[in-house]
């Protein structure tokens, strides 16, 4: 049961990865490919806690918020660097 | 137990798709942020909650729910700033947009930096 729903998990995040890691290439702007990689975060977020299901180790779910923590100053220090591209 | 986990992960796994799906399909940033920072961290959220009732345990599921906590807090935060950087340094917003408030002035959304600060 919850071997399938996982499998489920990781095909339609793997999809959603196709799809970011697209608008991450076309851009145009700048923004567009900082918020592709913030997407990009969030869908590794759910790739190790689907990865924790699947391997029943509830470690991993620590990894997960870790990374939510450094996906959140990473968009934010993104956000500043354009502020100061532009002030320059 | 085992099948709120599995309709948790699938939810979540779908609203994840569908915010990745709304990054290709929206017209420009701005309307793309409504769909990363909206389904993406609910998407994310869902499956770690999964994650956590799949795991059975009373702790587990109080860390995943705390991460699901932080990421509805910080997501909406991290897409502000972002769209007031884009929104400063003039991203084009797409041929459909009506209103642009900041249109005519010179300086969209004033802030002070920390370089300014320090001058």
């Amino acid at each position: 049961m919850i071997e399938i729903a996982s499998d489920i998990s990781f095909a339609l995040l793997g999809v959603g990865v196709a799809l970011t890691l697209w608008r991450l290439v076309r851009g145009p702007h700048l923004a567009d490919r900082v918020l592709a990689l913030d997407m990009l975060t969030m869908l590794g977020i759910g790739v190790i806690a689907t990865f924790a299901v699947r391997t029943a180790t509830s470690l991993y779910i620590d990894i997960a918020i870790t990374l939510a923590l450094l996906g959140f100053v990473a968009t934010a220090a993104f956000a500043r660097f354009l502020l100061e591209r532009r002030a320059e | 137990m085992s099948y709120a986990a599995a309709i948790l992960m699938i939810a979540g796994s779908l609203f994840c798709m569908l915010a990745a799906l709304g990054l290709i399909r929206f017209p420009d940033l701005y309307t793309r942020l409504h769909a990363a920072a909206k389904a993406g961290p609910i998407g994310s959220g869902l499956i770690l909650l999964g994650a956590g009732v799949a795991s059975g345990d009373a702790f587990t599921l109080l860390r995943a729910a705390l991460g699901l906590v932080f990421l509805v807090l910080t997501t909406p935060i991290a897409a502000h700033l972002l769209a007031r950087a884009a929104m400063r340094a003039r991203a084009p917003a797409a041929s459909i947009a009506s209103i642009d408030e900041f249109e005519n002035s010179s300086d969209p959304v004033p802030v002070q930096t920390p370089g300014q600060l320090s001058r």
